[in-house]
């Protein structure tokens, strides 16, 4: 008999092991789903997929009574817009500065205190200033977003760019570099595949930011519908948008991972 | 052409290199050997200008050396020497396009064609052929040494500084490399400093060999004294053997 540490699973199996626990979770929610359907036919907190199927039909592929839309299609494309937004204003700002300040001292010297700073400052709590600065329209929720998540991009990307071997920076100016020309050729580059993985780590946050101030002050997005239906107990609404989230979730990470990838083949091979 | 004149380095209390006086002409193939910490690698800093001197005098053609790395001093690593996102192409190109100035050293048109045809020739001369378009993380190590070697002389320096280049390299195409670097010494008339461990090839490839040694030692402050260049030996390729004892 082989240690645990070194009993690995063949290929096939380790599919199988992974599947399992969901398999496990789906025929938990299934069971004890119908035993409360059996015992109360009116009962709202587990629906049973029949209902939920039913419930995201209605939403997703008939026009609301009350403005015509599609529902569950327009609060999927207000709070993409606005994540994106959002994470896109966060990469290029958190970007800017995490090189500047990671490849200048004098720079860094005057902003890396102050990024200490704002990154600490829990920024749900500076979400009534942005509502009073900014008001209740789409402009605070992206710019809750972009706070959110810029520091944390600028530092990454700041000890990325510190990260890069001094040795390159030193080859590079006995080739006649100047800054600009160090800056864009050779940290620039090496730095791209970092800040596709910086946002990748930070759209969690986004996601969470992103239905903080749905729930909080808006007209539509999945985090407004789900605490719309709430007060309905409208748990055959909430838990398929709450799986589309994921779904979401998923396939944006998905796809970042394989667009570095192909963009930058030679960052995984160090 | 390179003079150090009493030339002392401490970093705080701790005395890394001291009394070093020496006069280095053009086309010298220097090789520094000595234990670790003698501060081998620490002179070649200064050379470069990423360290600089605390005492006396370190001047290149008169002048005191740049106090940060310049196109007249090129250096090779024995890693990351490259830079591992272009193509061996790519590497040597930049070493062109660095020149130019402007934000980002990209060519276009016509300089760009020229600027590649002048990298190819000296990529093959390195014998990268081959690899041109491959990415250094697909290149062995002493391929990326080659490399390496081929973008710091595609600026044209007077003064190639070679840190222990060979070091992470099997010996059988370390004896290769040896010939490379001979041959490009030679054509290209540079003076080149390298840093080695092994005796042997100190003495095989330079003009002139420097031991580093501490001649002083205080067992109760091993660090109060620093190394010098304690032998100063013309090599037996060049002149006869001469050899020599610097007065400390």
């Amino acid at each position: 008999m082989k240690r645990l540490i070194n009993l690995t699973p063949a290929p096939a199996m380790k599919w199988l092991l992974g599947l399992l626990p969901f398999a496990v979770l789906l025929l938990l929610y299934v069971v004890t789903s119908d035993a409360r359907l059996a015992e109360n036919a009116a009962d709202k907190l587990l629906p049973s997929f029949g209902s939920m199927q039913e419930a995201m039909t209605r939403m997703a592929f008939e026009p609301s009574k009350r403005s015509g839309d599609y529902l569950f299609w327009t609060d999927t494309a207000s709070s993409l817009r606005r994540l994106g937004a959002g994470v896109a204003i966060a990469a290029v700002l958190g970007l800017i500065i995490g090189i500047a300040t990671g490849a200048l001292p004098m720079l860094s010297a005057v902003f890396s205190p102050l990024l200490t700073v704002t990154s600490l400052i829990p920024c749900l709590a500076l979400l009534p200033v942005l509502f009073i600065v900014l008001g209740l329209g789409e402009l605070s929720k992206v710019v809750l977003i972009a706070i959110g998540i810029t520091p944390f991009i600028a530092r990454d990307i700041q000890r990325r760019t510190r990260e890069i071997p001094v040795e390159q920076l030193i080859k590079a100016q006995t080739l006649g570099a100047n800054s600009a020309q160090i800056i864009c050729r050779v940290l620039l580059p090496q730095l791209m595949p970092k800040l596709i993985n910086a946002v990748r780590l930070s759209l969690g946050a986004g996601w969470l930011f992103l239905i903080a101030a749905e729930a909080i002050a808006s007209t539509d997005g999945l985090g407004y519908r789900i605490f719309l239906v709430r007060r309905y107990l409208s748990m055959d609404v909430i838990l398929p948008y709450v799986a589309w989230i994921t779904l979401l979730a998923f396939v944006f990470d998905y796809l970042l991972r394989r667009i570095s990838k192909r963009l930058y083949p030679w960052e995984l091979a160090e | 052409m390179i003079t150090a004149h009493n030339l002392w380095k401490h970093y705080g209390d701790h005395t890394v290199l001291e009394r070093i006086n020496v006069t280095v002409d053009e086309g010298e193939f220097i090789t520094l050997v000595g234990a670790s910490g003698c501060g081998k690698t620490t002179f070649l800093k200064l050379l470069l200008g990423v360290e600089s001197i605390s005492r006396g005098s370190l001047t290149l053609s008169g002048e005191p050396i740049a106090s940060e790395p310049g196109p007249d001093r090129g250096i090779v690593f024995q890693q990351y020497s490259v830079f591992p996102h272009m193509s061996v192409l790519e590497n040597v190109v930049a070493a062109i396009g660095f020149r130019q100035p402007g934000l980002t050293g990209f060519l276009f048109g016509q300089p760009k064609k020229d600027a590649e045809e002048l990298s190819l020739s000296l990529i093959s001369k390195v014998g990268l052929q081959a690899a041109a378009h491959k990415y250094p993380h697909e290149l062995s190590g002493g391929m990326r040494q080659r490399l390496a070697i081929a973008q710091a002389l595609m600026a044209k320096p007077k003064i190639l500084l070679l840190d222990e280049p060979f070091g992470a390299l099997d010996p059988g195409i370390r004896a290769d490399m040896h010939t490379l670097v001979l041959d490009l010494w030679r054509e290209n008339n540079l003076t080149v400093f390298m840093v080695t461990h092994d005796l042997k090839e100190g003495f095989h490839l330079g003009t002139r060999l420097w031991v580093f040694d501490k001649p002083r030692i205080d067992p109760h402050a091993p660090e109060a004294y620093g190394a010098t260049i304690t032998y100063d030996l013309s090599t037996s390729r060049n002149t006869d053997v001469a050899f020599s004892e610097t007065s400390p």
